[in-house]
C-alpha cells in the first residue's frame, strides 16, 4: 500500500479540538466532518489541500479528547497519511482502529518541509521525500496491530473472529 | 519483579499470573461506557456486525451528557440513537434528562465504578475512576463497539510513573491544584502511554472527590490511566454506594517505575492553567487577567464539595458587573444537595445562574459559549484553542475557590485577595 502527496506542516500538541471543533460534534457523518478538518489549527487547510496529501506534525499529535471524529475527519478529507514525531495515545489507537494510516518518525517529522512531495510505502515503512531526496525508515507496528490494519480496521478483525 | 496496581488489574482481567510493561494482552472489561457524542458511532459499528446482543447489557452504560438537554435537532437525534439502542438491548444504565448527569460524576454515585475493575469509556476523562482503584481508560467509539460485542479488548501494558505528595496543603489548595502542578511539571505528554499513580500522605488525606479531580486529569498529561490505591476513605465511599463485590489491589514494593516524582505541597499555591495548554500553569495570585465568564462545574470539579467551596467564597458577595457566572452541579443528586444546603441562594444572591447537569460549555457545546476575545475561568480540564467557543476566546483552568473569587473581582485572583 502506498501514499503520495504534498506535505502540510503542523506544530506540537495539535489537539482534537483543533482537528474537529466541538461545534461540529452533533454529527458523525464523515463527509460533513471532513469539511471542517483541522479547522481550528488552520481554517484554510481544506481549501489548500488536495486528496492524497500528507499531514506532517510535531509531538503529541491528536492529544485531548477521545473523539474518533478526529481521525474520521482526517481520513474522510482524503489525507493519505499522518506523519508525526509522536502521537497521543487515544488518537493513535483510534487511527489504527479505523484504518487511518499513521507513521511515527521523529526524523521525518522534523526534516520534511511544507510543500515537499512525499511518497510512503506502508509495507516497508519507508518515507521518501522526493523534493529533498532523503529517505526515512519508520519502525514497524507490532504484528498484532499490523493485523488490524491489514484487515481494514478493528471491526473487520472482530467480525472475522466472530464468524 | 513486582507489579504495579494497574498491571495487577490488567493481569487479572487477562487471566494471567503476571504481566510486564510492553506486553500486548487481551482483557475482559467490567464496564463499557459512551456518551451522546461518541456512542452513536459505536452503535452504528456494533449494528453493522449483525449480532443480536451486547456481551452483557448490565455492563454497558450510555450517558447522554455532552449536548443535553438536547442542544439542537442533530443533538436530539444523537441522543435518540442511544435511547432506542438501550431499549432494544435492555441496557439498564441509560439515563435521560431528569436522571442523567455528567458521566464521570454519575457513574461513581451509582456505585458502578469500584476498586479492581477494568473500565473503558468512549470519553477521554474515563480515567476519573482510577480514583477508586479501578483501571480505567479512555478509548474511541470503535473500541467501544468492539467491547460491546465481545466484552474484551486489547491493551498494551503500560509503564508506570509514581507521584508522591507530602507536606501540608495551603489554604484553598485542593486536588485541582495538585494535578495542575503535576501537569505543569511534566507537560501535556509527560505521562504519555503511562499509568500515573498518585500517592503520599496528602493523597491519603484527600477526599474521594479530590481524588476524582486528580485522576480525571491524568489524560491531560497524556496518561493511559490515573490511579490511587484504595484505602479506608475509598472503602467508605464504595460501601455507601454499592453492595457489589470488589477487589482491592496495591502496587508491590518492588514494582518498577519509569519515573518517580516527589512534591512538597507546602510550596504549592492555588494555580491557573493559562491558554492554550493545561501545562501552562501559573499562580492565581495577582494574575490580574480581566475575565468575562466563570464556569464552575464539569466532571473535574462539579461535585458537592466543589460547590460548597465556591459558595463559601461567594457568600455575601456579588459577581462583578462584567462577569457571567455559571454554576453547573454535575448530577441531579449534587444539584439537590446543593439546593437543600442553601448553596443556590448564595449563587443567585451573587447574581450567577445555576444550570441543569450537563457538560455544556466545557467542550464548547452549549450553555455558555464564548465570543471572540472573551476570557473564561473554568473549573474544567482543558483550555485548547476554541475549547469553549470562538477560536479567539480563552479558557483559564482553576479550582472552584479561584473561579469564585475571580468572578467577584472581575479578574483572576487568589481568594484571599477579596476584601
Amino acid at each position: 500500500m502506498k501514499a503520495h502527496g504534498k506535505a502540510w506542516k503542523f506544530g506540537n500538541d495539535i489537539n482534537t479540538d483543533e482537528i474537529v471543533p466541538a461545534r461540529y460534534l452533533n454529527t458523525s457523518d464523515p463527509d460533513e466532518l471532513a469539511k471542517h478538518c483541522m479547522e481550528d489549527a488552520d481554517d484554510k487547510f481544506m481549501e489548500k489541500m488536495a486528496p492524497g496529501d500528507i499531514i506532517v506534525a510535531g509531538s503529541n499529535f491528536g492529544c485531548g479528547s477521545s473523539r474518533e471524529h478526529a481521525p474520521i475527519a482526517i481520513k474522510a478529507a482524503k489525507v493519505s497519511c499522518v506523519i508525526a514525531d509522536s502521537f497521543a495515545r487515544i488518537f493513535f489507537r483510534n487511527s489504527i482502529n479505523i484504518g487511518l494510516p499513521i507513521i511515527e518518525s521523529p526524523e521525518a517529522a522534523a526534516e520534511i518541509n511544507e510543500g515537499d512531495e512525499i511518497e510512503i510505502d506502508f509495507d516497508s515503512g519507508t518515507i521518501e521525500n522526493k523534493t529533498s531526496g532523503k529517505t526515512y525508515q519508520a519502525k514497524p507496528f507490532p504484528p498484532f496491530m499490523q493485523d488490524i490494519i491489514k484487515k481494514g480496521g478493528l471491526m473487520n478483525k472482530v467480525r472475522s473472529e466472530l464468524s | 519483579m513486582g507489579m504495579t496496581i494497574s498491571q495487577k488489574i490488567l493481569a487479572a482481567h487477562a487471566d494471567r499470573d503476571e504481566v510486564t510493561a510492553g506486553d500486548l494482552i487481551e482483557a475482559r472489561v467490567d464496564l463499557v461506557l459512551g456518551n451522546d457524542i461518541t456512542a452513536p458511532i459505536a452503535i452504528k459499528e456494533f449494528t453493522d456486525l449483525n449480532i443480536k446482543s451486547v456481551f452483557d447489557p448490565e455492563k454497558v452504560a450510555l450517558i447522554p451528557d455532552h449536548f443535553t438537554p438536547n442542544k439542537d435537532i442533530k443533538s436530539a437525534e444523537q441522543v435518540k440513537i442511544l435511547r432506542e439502542f438501550s431499549k432494544a438491548q435492555g441496557i439498564k444504565h441509560f439515563y435521560d434528562v431528569g436522571r442523567v448527569g455528567v458521566e464521570h460524576a454519575l457513574l461513581p454515585e451509582l456505585g458502578l465504578t469500584r476498586p479492581g475493575m477494568l473500565i473503558i469509556g468512549a470519553d477521554s476523562h474515563t480515567c476519573t475512576y482510577g480514583a477508586m482503584g479501578a483501571f480505567s481508560t479512555g478509548v474511541g467509539s470503535t473500541d467501544m463497539a468492539a467491547a460491546m460485542a465481545v466484552g474484551k479488548t486489547w491493551f498494551k501494558v503500560p509503564e508506570a510513573m509514581k507521584f508522591i505528595y507530602e507536606g501540608n496543603l495551603r489554604p484553598y489548595v485542593s486536588g485541582k491544584d495538585l494535578i495542575l502542578h503535576t501537569i505543569g511539571d511534566i507537560g501535556v505528554d509527560g505521562a504519555l502511554y503511562r499509568s500515573m499513580e498518585f500517592t503520599g500522605t496528602v493523597i491519603s488525606n484527600l477526599s474521594i472527590e479530590g481524588r476524582m479531580t486528580m485522576a480525571n486529569m491524568a489524560i491531560e498529561a497524556g496518561g493511559k490511566n490515573g490511579i490511587i490505591e484504595p484505602d479506608d476513605i475509598t472503602l467508605e465511599y464504595i460501601r455507601s454506594r454499592s453492595r457489589e463485590e470488589f477487589t482491592v489491589y496495591s502496587s508491590d514494593k518492588d514494582a518498577e517505575y519509569a519515573d518517580v516524582r516527589e512534591y512538597d505541597v507546602s510550596k504549592i499555591e492555588p494555580l491557573v492553567a493559562y491558554p492554550h495548554l493545561p501545562e501552562n500553569v501559573r499562580p492565581a495570585r495577582e494574575s490580574g487577567v480581566k475575565i468575562d465568564q466563570v464556569v464552575i462545574g464539569s466532571c473535574t470539579n462539579g461535585r458537592i464539595e466543589d460547590l460548597r467551596v465556591a459558595a463559601e467564597v461567594l457568600r455575601g458577595r456579588k459577581v462583578h458587573a462584567d462577569v457571567r457566572l455559571l454554576v453547573i452541579p454535575a448530577t441531579q443528586e449534587i444539584y439537590r444537595k446543593a439546593m437543600d444546603e442553601g448553596l443556590f441562594d448564595v449563587f443567585l444572591e451573587a447574581e450567577g445562574i445555576v444550570s441543569a447537569p450537563t457538560c455544556g460549555p466545557c467542550l464548547g457545546g452549549h450553555m455558555g459559549i464564548l465570543a471572540e476575545g472573551e476570557k473564561c475561568v473554568a473549573t474544567t480540564n482543558r483550555n485548547f484553542v476554541g475549547r469553549m467557543g470562538h477560536p479567539k476566546s480563552e479558557v483559564y483552568l482553576s479550582n472552584p475557590a479561584v473561579a469564585a473569587a475571580s468572578a467577584v473581582m472581575g479578574k483572576i485572583c487568589h481568594p484571599d485577595e477579596l476584601k
